[in-house]
C-alpha cells in the first residue's frame, strides 16, 4: 500500500507571529519556517506503518512556493521514499489544495492518506474533509490511534467527552491529533539519504485545477493584550479573590 | 559571495536544535552540580549517526565538513548545553582527524566506526604539566621494544578521561637530545586507556564539572606497533592536523554559549521591571546587549570563513587562530555581561548565567591560549620576529 502524506510549509511553532502593518496576513519574510507540526505527526505514523510492513511506499507532497521542497526534504529525512511539490506562487486555499490532492491521489493510488487535522497557521481544519469527500473515501479525521487490518482501518478518535473507536474501510483519508505519536529525530544518515530522494514538480495547471482564491481575508489583527495578573499572598486571598472579583467559585 | 546556510547546513542546525529540547537547563544545572557526564546527550548525539558528521563515509560517516560540525557544535552550545554539552563530544568529531588523514585502511576500518557508533569515547593527551603551550617539551616516553612501546609519564588536563576508552596520545619516542629539531621525535598513537597501566586523576574545576578534566599517570602501558598513527618521530606534524578543525569548532562552541547567554539577558531585560519600567530600556542596559550580539556576529563569520577554508583545502591557520580568539572573547564579554544584566539573581544559580560565565573562560585558555594566538598572528602574519 502507498501512503501520500501532505506537509504544509508554515511559520516554525516557536516564532512569535507579527501581524503585517498593513493588516493583511502575518508577516512571514525572513521568518523561519518549518513543517506543520500536525503533518510531521502524519510522516511519522507512515513511517511507523512502512517499518510494520504494512505500507510500502511514502510520498510526501507539499503544495505552494519554491521553498516547500525544504519541508519535503523533512519528510524525506524522517523516511518519506519520494517527494512531490505542487508549485504555486498563488494563496493556495484549502478547497484548491484538495482539489490538486486528488488529482495526486488519482494518478499515485494510495491506500492511505495522512493529514495533519490542520494547520497551525490559517487553522482551517478542512482540506482532509474536503478531499475526503471528493475522492468519495471514508475518514477518519483527528485520529489518536490507528491500526491497519488487512483492508480495514481502525481509528481511535478524541470527540468530545472521550474517545470513538471507527473502523473504516481503505482506502481512507487520517487526519492526526496530537496524541497519535511522537515524531523522531531525523538521523544525519537520513538527512543525508533525504538529499538523493527525487522531488517531482508539476504545476496545478498541469493536474487541471483551477486554484483560484474564493476567499477574502478581510483584515488580521493582534489579539488583544492580556492583562497583567495579582499575585495573591494566601491560598484564603486566592478563593476570596475567585469567590468575589472572579466570580468562578 | 553567498553568505546564506545550505539548506544541509539549516538541517543540521535545525534537527540538533530539536535533538538538545531534550536536555533542558535543569539537566545541566543538576549535570553541573553532581559533576556527571551527559551520557545521555553523547548517546542521543551517536544515536542519530552526528558524531560522525565529518567522518568519511565508508566508515560509518557523513562525509560533511568542519563547516556543518561547527554549525552543529554551536547549536549544541547555543541550547543551554553550553561547554558541558559540546564538550562531551567535542573529541569525537574532530579528534581523530590524524587517523583520517594518516591513518593506514586497516587502523581507519578499526578505529573510526566504534567512535562514530558511540561506543567509544576517546580522550586527548598532549598537555603536560611541565611543557605548558611548548608541545615539544613534553617529557612522556613511549619506548619501543620490538613490536610494541611501553610508556612512562604524565599528562595534565585530559577531558573526559574518567569515561574514555581510548586515547590519542603524543609522546617521545626519541630523547629530544638525540634530534636535529625539537618537533622531531614525537609519535601519535590511538590505544586503549588500559586502567591497569594509568591512573586518572580528577582535577575540581571552576567550570564545566560534568565533563572531566584530569591528571594522568602512565606507568608501563604498552601501546602495540598498529596503534601509531603516522610514522615514528613525526607525530607533532600528524597532530597539527587536528589542531585547526579544534580551533574553529571551540570558536564556534563559544559563539553558541555566548548566544545562550544573550538571549537569556535579553528576557531578563524584557520581563525585570525596576523604577517602573523594564531595566532593558536603559541604554546602559541594552547597548552593552547589543555590543555582544554584534561581536557575536562578527566572530560567527570569522568562524565560518576559517571553515570554509579549511574545507576547501585552503591555508586556515590564522584564520581558525583569530577566530578562536575573537569568539572566546565575544562568548566570555557575552556571558559576563548575562551575568551583570541580572544584577543579584545573576549570581543565582537558578538563573544559569553564572554556569555559562564560569564555562566560557575555558575557550580562552584551552586548547592555546590568547597569548599563544598573538604571537602566531605576528608572527606568521606580520612576519615579526618568533617571540616565545
Ligand atoms: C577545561 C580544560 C580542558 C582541557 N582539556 C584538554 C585535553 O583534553 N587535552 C589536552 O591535551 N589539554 C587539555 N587542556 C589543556 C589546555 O590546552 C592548556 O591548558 C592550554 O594549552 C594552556 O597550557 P598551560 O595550561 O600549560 O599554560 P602555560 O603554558 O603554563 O601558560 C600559562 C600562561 O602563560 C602564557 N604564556 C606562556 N608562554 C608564553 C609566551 N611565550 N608568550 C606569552 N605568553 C605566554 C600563556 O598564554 C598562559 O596565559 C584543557 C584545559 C582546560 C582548562
Amino acid at each position: 500500500m502507498k501512503i501520500l502524506v501532505p506537509v504544509k510549509r508554515v511559520v516554525d511553532y516557536n516564532v512569535k507571529v507579527r501581524v503585517k502593518s498593513d493588516g493583511t496576513g502575518v508577516e512571514t519574510a525572513g521568518v523561519k519556517m518549518s513543517m506543520n507540526p500536525f503533518d510531521e505527526i502524519g510522516v511519522e505514523e507512515a513511517v511507523r506503518l512502512k517499518e510494520k510492513g504494512v505500507a510500502t511506499e511514502i510520498i510526501a507532497v507539499s503544495l505552494g512556493v519554491a521553498a516547500c521542497a525544504e519541508t519535503i526534504r523533512t519528510a524525506l529525512a524522517m523516511g518519506a521514499d519520494r517527494g512531490i511539490l505542487v508549485e504555486s506562487d498563488a494563496d493556495l486555499q484549502p478547497l484548491a489544495v484538495a482539489k490538486l490532492l486528488k488529482a495526486i491521489a488519482d494518478k499515485e493510488q494510495p491506500g492511505l492518506i495522512i493529514l495533519g487535522k490542520q494547520a497551525i497557521d490559517d487553522d482551517m481544519s478542512a482540506t482532509g474533509q474536503m478531499l475526503a469527500a471528493l475522492l468519495g473515501w471514508s475518514q477518519g479525521t483527528f485520529a489518536s490511534e490507528l491500526t491497519v487490518d488487512g483492508g480495514n482501518l481502525t481509528v481511535k478518535r478524541e470527540v468530545d467527552g472521550g474517545m470513538e473507536t471507527i473502523v473504516l474501510t481503505l482506502p481512507s483519508i487520517v487526519t492526526t491529533d496530537l496524541r497519535l505519536n511522537e515524531p523522531r529525530y531525523a538521523s544525519l544518515p537520513n538527512i543525508m539519504k533525504a538529499r538523493k530522494k527525487p522531488i517531482e514538480t508539476v504545476k496545478p495547471e498541469e493536474l487541471g485545477v483551477d486554484v483560484t482564491p474564493r476567499l477574502t481575508v478581510v483584515s488580521v489583527a493582534e489579539p488583544p493584550k492580556r492583562q497583567a495578573g495579582v499575585k495573591v499572598g494566601s491560598v484564603a486571598e486566592l478563593v476570596a479573590k475567585l469567590k468575589t472579583e472572579a466570580k468562578v467559585i | 559571495m553567498d553568505f546564506a546556510l545550505t539548506e544541509a547546513q539549516e538541517a543540521v542546525r535545525d534537527n540538533i536544535t530539536r535533538i538538545c529540547t531534550q536536555f533542558d537547563d535543569a539537566y545541566w544545572r543538576k549535570a553541573d552540580r553532581e559533576v556527571r557526564f551527559p551520557h545521555e546527550l553523547h548517546a542521543a548525539m551517536a544515536e542519530g549517526g552526528w558524531l560522525g558528521i565529518c567522518m568519511p563515509v565508508e566508515y560509518g560517516g557523513a562525509g560533511l565538513g568542519i563547516t556543518e560540525a561547527a554549525i552543529m557544535m554551536q547549536a549544541i552550545a547555543q541550547s543551554g548545553a553550553g561547554m558541558s554539552g559540546a564538550s562531551a563530544i567535542h573529541m569525537n568529531i574532530f579528534g581523530l582527524n590524524p587517523v583520517v588523514v594518516f591513518g593506514t585502511p586497516e587502523q581507519k576500518a578499526r578505529m573510526l566506526p566504534p567512535l562514530i557508533a558511540g561506543q567509544e569515547k576517546a580522550c586527548f593527551g598532549v598537555t603536560e604539566p611541565d611543557a605548558g603551550l611548548d608541545t615539544t617539551a613534553i617529557k612522556t616516553r613511549a619506548e619501543r621494544h620490538g613490536d610494541r612501546y611501553i610508556v612512562h609519564g604524565q599528562k595534565i588536563w585530559t577531558s573526559t578521561a574518567q569515561v574514555a576508552d581510548k586515547i590519542l596520545l603524543l609522546a617521545r619516542t626519541t630523547p629530544a637530545d638525540q634530534v636535529a629539531k625539537k618537533t622531531e621525535g614525537l609519535s601519535l598513537f590511538y590505544t586503549t586507556l588500559d586502567r591497569a597501566k594509568v591512573e586518572v586523576r580528577h582535577i575540581d574545576k571552576m567550570g564545566r564539572a560534568a565533563v572531566d578534566s584530569n591528571q594522568v599517570f602512565f606507568d608501563g602501558l604498552e601501546i602495540p606497533l598498529e596503534d601509531r598513527i603516522g610514522p615514528e618521530g613525526q607525530g607533532f606534524r600528524t597532530i597539527l592536523h587536528g589542531m585547526n578543525p579544534e580551533r574553529i569548532l571551540i570558536a564556534a562552541e563559544a559563539i553558541g554559549l555566548g548566544l545562550c547567554a544573550l538571549e537569556r539577558a535579553r528576557r531578563y531585560a524584557t520581563e525585570r521591571r525596576v523604577f517602573g519600567r523594564p531595566i532593558g530600556q536603559n541604554q546602559s542596559i541594552q547597548h552593552p546587549l547589543a555590543e555582544c550580539w554584534m561581536e557575536l556576529q562578527a566572530a560567527s563569520l570569522m568562524t565560518m570563513n576559517a571553515a570554509w577554508a579549511y574545507d576547501t583545502g585552503r591555508d586556515a591557520g590564522a584564520l581558525a587562530n583569530t577566530a578562536k580568539y575573537l569568539a572566546a572573547e565575544a562568548g566570555f564579554k557575552s556571558c559576563t555581561q548575562a551575568v551583570m544584566t541580572h544584577g543579584g539573581m545573576g549570581y543565582a544559580q537558578e538563573f544559569h548565567v553564572e554556569r555559562y560565565l564560569r564555562e566560557s573562560l575555558i575557550p580562552r585558555i584551552a586548547p592555546v591560549s590568547r597569548e599563544l594566538v598573538l604571537c602566531h598572528i605576528a608572527e606568521r602574519v606580520l612576519g615579526l620576529p618568533k617571540s616565545y
